[in-house]
């Protein structure tokens, strides 16, 4: 339902002393576009460099491994931070990176309570979610400027992975890193223009949540995680 | 609370506020800080000059075809499932708001951080309505415990409190042991918010800015409390300002780029989140009912004026945190949810000038403001001119200011009056100068000369120097 736009709209536009355009799309012709000029010309590792920096500025843990070590890394980094309950996504990607055994036989053989997300048992999800220690995703796209991942939410995807339990890790496929904001926000665009229906919620998630609303002081940690590690891993 | 967040006139606002060294303490060193993360950030960006020309262009743009963006922001909305209400007045907006908590059956709300919620007051009728409304942002949160503390900066609400302060409000209303360690005051706020946000009714959000070919909805944090406001209660209602919008994902981006840099100096802030109407089929969280209230509340009326590009403003409180005035003073002076320089321009527009015609002259015309502002709003020109109209149109000179410029007049518009003025002012003003300076005047003086000095009229007049000098340069 939409109220009362019609008379909203026609007050807008007299004030702009005109009749009311709702059908021309205004064409925005910018004389600036430094956003093309601004880390683009990075090679892959420079942008890994950008990407190392910026993790230290961001109070993140940055671990790169290759793909045949990444589950004893994702092992030994949940161990780090307390270990279980986790709680990930359901993603293809856990078992394209070799993650499969560890998920589903290793962590449980050990009483690691693991989740994964499952819409058809509803809410039930977001208490797992809040009782976990640990919330484990892969990262849909990574800017290195910014030490930045983007996560598309989906039914498989849940809001609650990244944002209620106590730490926070995101698997990084090394592909997924391009140079800043600019390039995610060009792709969703592209997405939108071409009609496919985005995300109901699209997060750039940047490091654990952190505040300084009391005098100023940094505290990392507030509402979301408290601590966030990132691994990337080399593409298989 | 709505926009006007006191009934004490200016000029006692300040002088009490003049007096809390805690508060100017924090003040400076808060300006300091964000001042400087701010000129890194941009300095880091490179061609900051650039990216604000390139913000200035797109506010602009969407200013002058706003119908255009907002009617596609709604058709899009509303492809998306979700319902969205044109609010002319905060009447309206309140009204619907609360039309929609009651077809809940709604009892507990949790609310992320909005300027313009407080704008039109919409917490004090949903509580008249018997809900608990609960602030989640880490510093109103303290304010609110605080029997309503309004709130004394737009990014930073809380900046006027120190940790000692808090820790005393946190024993009284939540029964708090710990000490006054930031971290243990943030932790136990986690601990009881965690509960309020799982057992939420409604989550009210702000929006720093809506994306229009997309219907998406967009909110920058570092807390994460605007994330757990639109993931976890079942029906959510988002309140914007009506400008607050851009076309595409694309200059979304620029102007986050600007927005968290100027206001923190981060290069993007731990949570920036994108919604796109309500749950989808098969989510298991994010809100069942998703609500966009568009509200005008006075800001078209700036539309088309010589003031438009105040509403280019993404409220980053860049130009608040370098206003040598709103260090002194302090946000609580201003009498507005909207202080500092944006703030003085902002407020008359939005509230009148019969309770805000002082604040265009908390300004010293440095133009540190315009400086800083990443869309470059022209803030100290807009200053320069809410001072003319109040002049020219009102006829609401301040009162010595029109006393001094009546005896001006009077003076300088008589040749043996000047003359006899002029000759005389230095043996008049004797008895207050030392040293050349007067600093304790007498009159329409005395306001001047409380908080600076003023130089003492020279005992030889320009035109005796000159009659002297005319001949030559040599004297006689």
């Amino acid at each position: 339902m939409i109220h009362n736009r019609d008379s909203f709209l026609d007050n807008i536009a007299e004030r702009l002393g005109r009749s009311r355009n709702t059908s021309v799309k205004p064409d925005g012709n910018w004389a600036f576009r430094p956003q093309d000029k601004t880390l683009t010309g990075k090679t892959a590792d420079e942008l890994m460099e950008v990407l190392r920096n910026q993790c230290r500025l961001i109070h993140t843990e940055l671990i790169e491994t290759s793909s045949d070590k990444l589950a004893a890394v994702l092992e030994s980094t949940v161990n780090l931070y307390g270990g279980g309950p986790i709680s990930l996504w359901r993603d293809l990607r856990f078992d394209e990176f070799g993650l499969g055994k560890l998920v589903r036989e290793t962590w449980p053989a050990r009483s690691v309570e693991v989740n994964e997300w499952d819409s058809n048992r509803g809410k039930e999800n977001i208490a797992e979610a809040e009782r976990a220690n640990i919330g484990i995703t892969f990262s849909d796209m990574t800017l290195a400027e910014s030490g930045t991942v983007v996560l598309f939410s989906s039914s498989d995807k849940g809001r609650s992975v990244s944002l209620l339990p106590h730490k926070y890790i995101a698997i990084i496929p090394k592909s997924t890193v391009v140079p800043r904001m600019t390039q995610a926000a060009q792709e969703i665009s592209r997405r939108v223009q071409t009609g496919e229906t985005i995300p109901s919620c699209i997060n750039f998630i940047t490091g654990p949540s952190n505040s300084a609303d009391i005098e100023m002081n940094l505290v990392v940690g507030v509402h979301g995680p408290v601590k966030a590690a990132y691994i990337i891993v080399e593409d298989r | 609370m709505a926009m006007k967040i006191g009934e004490g006139k200016f000029k006692d606002n300040v002088n009490e506020n003049m007096q809390d060294t805690f508060m100017r303490g924090a003040v400076a060193g808060a300006q300091e800080r964000l001042r400087t993360r701010r000129l890194d950030a941009a300095e880091e960006l490179g061609n900051w000059e650039e990216w604000r020309s390139h913000g200035e262009e797109i506010r602009k743009h969407v200013l002058d075809n706003l119908d255009y963006y907002l009617h596609e922001l709604a058709e899009n909305v509303q492809k998306r499932g979700g319902h969205v209400y044109f609010a002319e007045t905060a009447d309206e907006a309140n009204a619907y708001v609360r039309e929609v908590v009651n077809s809940k059956n709604g009892k507990k709300i949790v609310k992320s951080k909005s300027m313009v919620t407080e704008e039109i007051g919409l917490n004090q009728i949903l509580e008249e309505e018997g809900c608990e409304v609960i602030e989640t942002d880490l510093g109103e949160y303290i304010l609110q415990l605080d029997d309503h503390d309004p709130p004394s900066h737009i990014v930073a609400p809380a900046l006027h409190k120190n940790k000692e302060q808090i820790r005393d409000v946190f024993a009284e209303k939540l029964d708090y042991k710990l000490t006054s360690k930031p971290e243990e005051l943030a932790l136990h706020a986690r601990e009881k918010l965690r509960q309020e946000f799982l057992t939420a009714d409604i989550g009210i959000t702000g929006c720093n800015f809506a994306i229009s070919e997309s219907g998406s909805i967009s909110l920058v944090t570092n807390e994460g409390n605007a994330r757990l406001v639109s993931a976890l209660p079942k029906t959510q209602i988002t309140v914007m300002g009506m400008e607050r919008i851009v076309p595409t994902f694309e200059e979304f981006e620029v102007l986050v780029s600007l927005l968290t840099r100027s206001a923190v100096g981060q290069k993007l802030t731990s949570y920036i989140t994108a919604l796109s109407g309500p749950r989808q089929d098969g989510d298991a969280d994010g809100p069942e009912e998703f609500h966009l209230v568009i509200v005008d509340n006075g800001r078209s009326k700036i539309l088309g004026t010589e003031f438009q590009s105040v509403l280019q403003c993404i409220r980053c409180a860049a130009c608040i945190n370098v206003c040598p005035v709103y260090r002194h003073i302090g946000g609580h002076s201003y009498n507005s949810i909207y202080p500092g320089p944006i703030g003085a321009v902002l407020t008359p527009l939005l509230g009148g000038y019969d309770d805000f015609k002082e604040l265009p002259y908390a300004s010293t015309l440095c133009a540190a403001c315009t400086d800083a502002c990443p869309v470059k709003i022209p803030l100290h020109e807009l200053l320069h001119k809410h001072r003319q109209v109040i002049v020219e149109k009102e006829g609401r000179a301040p009162i010595s200011e029109k006393l001094a410029m009546k005896a001006f007049g009077l003076g300088a518009s008589s040749n043996p009056l000047y003359g006899a003025g002029s000759k005389m002012a230095s043996t008049v003003m004797k008895p207050f100068t030392k040293d050349g300076r007067i600093s304790n005047g007498p009159g329409p003086l005395k306001t001047w000369t409380e908080i600076r000095e003023f130089p003492a009229p020279n005992k030889e007049r320009f035109r005796d120097w000159f009659k002297e000098h005319e001949s030559g340069g040599v004297k006689k």
